[in-house]
This record gives C-alpha cells, sequence and structure tokens, in this order.
C-alpha cells in the first residue's frame, strides 16, 4: 500500500489516482501508524515554505519521515514536499525544514518566475528514478529550489540557473517537479519509484 | 534545452457540457468536457484550461463534477476559471482536481482577493485573466469587462503591475480586439504587458496561422492559449508544436514524422 500524506496540501485527489495506475492501493490519510507502516509514502506539498512546514508538524509528520528514513522505508517528496525536506528555507522569512539534507531553498535567479511550465532534466545514467524517461520534460511550478546536489544522487535542471530537480538518497526520494502531472513521463517515473518498493 | 513553451486549449464550459461546438470526428461526444480533456491531453496539450460560463449555482456544481473526472484521468495541469469570487470558491476547485484558478471580474471588484488567495494557497495556483482592448488610456490599453462589452474603467497595464504587486502567479492576457478573428494575436499589447510583468505570461485571443503562434512568443509569451482553432480542426496541437519545433522554439513532444 501508498500512503499520499494528508496535511492539508491541495489537491491529492489526482496524486492519488496517478499513483493507482501503477495497479498499487493507494489512501490519503494523516494517520501516523498507517503513514509509518505504508510499503511507499508521498509527502506531497503546495504553498510556502512555512504553511506547508507547520501542517506538517501538526501531524508530526517531520518525526515520521525522519522514523521512515531511520527504518529504510521508502519515501518520496513532490515540490514543497522536497522543499521542506531540507535544512533551511527562505521564502517569506528563515525558516527551519526537517533537516534531512543540510541545504538552504532560495528563490530562483531567473527574469520570469514562478518556473512554471515543462522542462527538461539532466538525468544521471545511474538514476532509478528517470530509467528509460531521461530525455522527458516535467511540469515544474515553484520560485524557490535548492542549487547544489546533495546525497547519493542528484538531478539537476536548468532556469535562470542550475537547480536540483531530483535526489535519491537510499530510502528517501523527492522531486521538485510534479509526477503527477507530468503527463505519460510523469506516471513512467511513478512506475519506477513504485517498482523499488 | 530549457523551459518548453505551453500550448493550452481552453474549452468554454455550461451547465457541465462544452459549448462553442467541436469538431472532431473521432470523438463520440463532442459535447463532452472529460472527453476532450482527454483527447487533448493525448494530442499533447501542456495544460488545460476550463472557462466555467454557467450562469446558475446547480451549473456551477457540475463543474466541480466535471473538474473531478478530468483530474481523475488526464495527468496534466487543469485551470479552471469563471465565477470565482471567494476563497472558499478556490478551496472547492482546487479540492476537486484544480491545479490553477484564473479570476478576472471579482478581482476587478476586489483587488484584495488576489493576496487573499495568495496568501491561502500561494501565488502559483492563481491567474489573473485580463480581458484588455486599445483605447485612449494612459498606457493605451484598457480593461473590459462583459466579454470586452464594457469599459472597466481601468488601464491595463497599470491593473497587471498593482495584481502582479498583490501576488498573481501567472498572466492570461486576453485581447478583446482580436478575440475569434483568427487574424493574429495583439503583438503590441504582449509586448507592452511583457515590459511590466516578470510572472509567465499566456496569451489569449487571435490565433490564426502558425505563424501567429510564433509572433506571440517572440513578443514576450511564455503559453499560448487557443480555442476555436483547436476545436474546428484548423491546427492539431501536433501541428503547432510541429511548426515551432522546427523554428527553434523549445516545444514538448514535438511530433517527428
Amino acid at each position: 500500500m501508498i500512503v499520499i500524506l494528508d496535511y492539508g496540501s491541495g489537491n491529492l485527489r489526482s496524486a492519488q489516482r496517478a499513483f493507482e495506475t501503477s495497479g498499487r492501493q493507494v489512501v490519503i490519510t494523516s494517520d501516523y501508524d498507517v503513514a509509518l507502516n505504508a510499503d511507499g509514502l508521498v509527502v506531497p506539498g503546495v504553498g510556502a515554505f512555512a504553511a506547508c512546514m507547520k501542517g506538517l508538524t501538526d501531524i508530526r509528520g517531520d518525526h515520521l519521515v525522519r522514523e521512515r528514513i531511520s527504518l529504510k522505508r521508502p519515501t518520496l517528496g513532490i515540490c514543497v514536499g522536497m522543499q521542506i525536506l531540507f535544512a533551511r528555507g527562505v521564502e517569506h522569512g528563515d525558516h527551519k525544514g526537517v533537516g534531512v539534507w543540510d541545504a538552504t531553498v532560495e528563490e530562483l535567479d531567473a527574469p520570469i518566475l514562478p518556473h512554471m511550465g515543462w522542462n527538461t532534466v539532466q538525468a544521471d545514467p545511474a538514476s532509478h528514478l528517470f530509467k528509460g524517461i531521461e530525455q522527458e520534460s516535467f511540469y515544474f511550478v515553484h520560485s524557490y529550489a535548492v542549487k547544489k546536489k546533495v546525497g547519493a544522487l542528484s538531478t539537476m535542471a536548468h532556469h535562470g540557473e542550475d537547480f536540483l530537480a531530483a535526489v535519491e538518497d537510499g530510502a528517501i526520494a523527492a522531486t521538485q517537479f510534479h509526477p503527477e502531472k507530468s503527463g505519460d513521463a510523469g506516471l513512467a517515473l511513478i512506475r519506477n519509484w513504485v517498482s523499488g518498493l | 534545452m530549457s523551459l518548453s513553451v505551453r500550448i493550452i486549449p481552453c474549452l468554454d464550459v455550461t451547465d457541465g457540457r462544452v459549448v462553442k461546438g467541436v469538431n472532431f470526428a473521432d470523438l463520440v461526444d463532442a459535447g463532452d468536457p472529460v472527453e476532450m480533456a482527454s483527447l487533448y491531453g493525448r494530442e499533447g496539450a501542456d495544460e488545460l484550461t476550463f472557462l466555467d460560463i454557467s450562469a446558475s449555482v446547480a451549473g456551477r456544481e457540475t463543474t466541480l463534477d466535471v473538474v473531478r473526472k478530468t483530474a481523475e484521468q488526464v495527468f496534466i495541469p487543469l485551470t479552471v476559471g469563471g465565477g470565482i469570487r471567494t476563497v472558499d470558491d478556490v478551496d472547492r476547485l482546487l479540492r476537486a482536481g484544480a491545479d490553477k484558478v484564473s479570476i478576472n471580474t471579482a478581482a476587478l471588484a476586489r483587488p484584495e482577493l488576489i493576496a487573499e488567495i495568495a496568501d491561502r494557497f500561494g501565488s502559483q495556483v492563481l491567474v489573473l485573466s485580463v480581458d484588455a482592448r486599445r483605447a485612449r488610456t494612459d498606457s493605451g490599453f484598457e480593461v473590459t469587462t462583459h466579454g470586452g462589452r464594457e469599459s472597466a474603467g481601468v488601464d491595463a497595464l497599470a491593473w497587471v503591475e498593482k495584481a502582479c504587486a498583490l501576488g498573481v502567479g501567472e498572466i492570461l492576457l486576453n485581447s478583446m480586439d482580436a478575440d475569434g478573428t483568427r487574424a493574429g494575436y495583439d503583438i503590441g499589447m504582449i509586448t507592452a504587458v511583457r515590459a511590466v510583468s516578470r510572472v509567465p505570461l499566456i496569451a489569449s485571443g487571435g490565433a490564426g496561422s502558425l505563424e501567429d503562434f510564433a509572433a506571440a512568443l517572440d513578443a514576450g509569451a511564455d503559453a499560448l492559449l487557443a480555442a476555436s482553432v483547436f476545436h474546428f480542426g484548423v491546427h492539431r496541437i501536433g501541428d503547432v508544436k510541429k511548426y515551432l519545433s522546427g523554428h527553434n522554439y523549445s516545444v514538448r513532444n514535438a511530433p517527428t514524422s
């Protein structure tokens, strides 16, 4: 079973349907134990860093993510659900994140923001998430991002400057783009992630 | 590679049906918005826009259902506009499966609505739809209401600047002069709005020839919205992408054959 973590964040229904295309059962819940014991946990997220982080900590989602990492249980952060995994975010003030990786989420230096639309990524040949879809485009909607590589395997993209589009680091992975909104390429990425559960 | 140009078909929906007929032989039910959305998704649309023109509360409820069904089948971004007055209206649409909402009249009547929506859901969900035409205002462009029939008494560029300061994440610029003419986008208007804003700009109104799409991009548009040229099969989405790709614009999934 896959859990999509419900902590008051946006359009979860289409995420649920997109992950269901993998053939797995997908449940939307904020229940700690159900989320802890799921085969895979998806941490979605839209809106501002601080609001998202508050929603997460209100349901002890920060503990949940750390506990799943220590138990080596697969967890996937999406968009702001990726951003709050970092140590720090500077959107509307200076805020602490979950701290899985030591990096800061900062505003992109680009003429047009948000970075909104379909962009390609510089996928590493060793990537499991991007296997078979290395040349595809994915749907991004964000103004902030991490600008350096972290963890075991980083995938960068470019908008104004290079930024982190995805991380694969043991049991935890994250994408700055929305796989659930990235058409067939996004569904293929979801299947890749699910195949590793 | 870089960020791709987005091609966005727009469907006018009332009481759960597509209006402004759609002329595709391969549709079972050309009036069904879910089936149309699905077809455009398969044809390579980068996003979809529903404009709800229902006049009744029941009609708007039906639209929520259409959004729900579409979001369950079509895994590309969906924007919904029409009749949004409050933060709660936005919440209902996002929960039904919309990724973005576009607001127009309600923001003109009460600009604070922009900040209220952006504060609650983030700027990225909020598209400001501007129905503008050429007029003797400061910038030479004014905002209209009632489908372009009446002046809103607001200069278009001043309105765009104000709305950006309040927190819109994107601008949908509809030229009411060019709308429906298929004589080309209003290039001067796109250039002028681009110069005063740094959020993504969607050009709308006037798309006719393939060259028209390229001209709007050259003027600074990031995305191209069109209705009738797609609905009536004047161009398929793949034709536009193939043309743009052939002219060195970055597009997603351009047909190669």
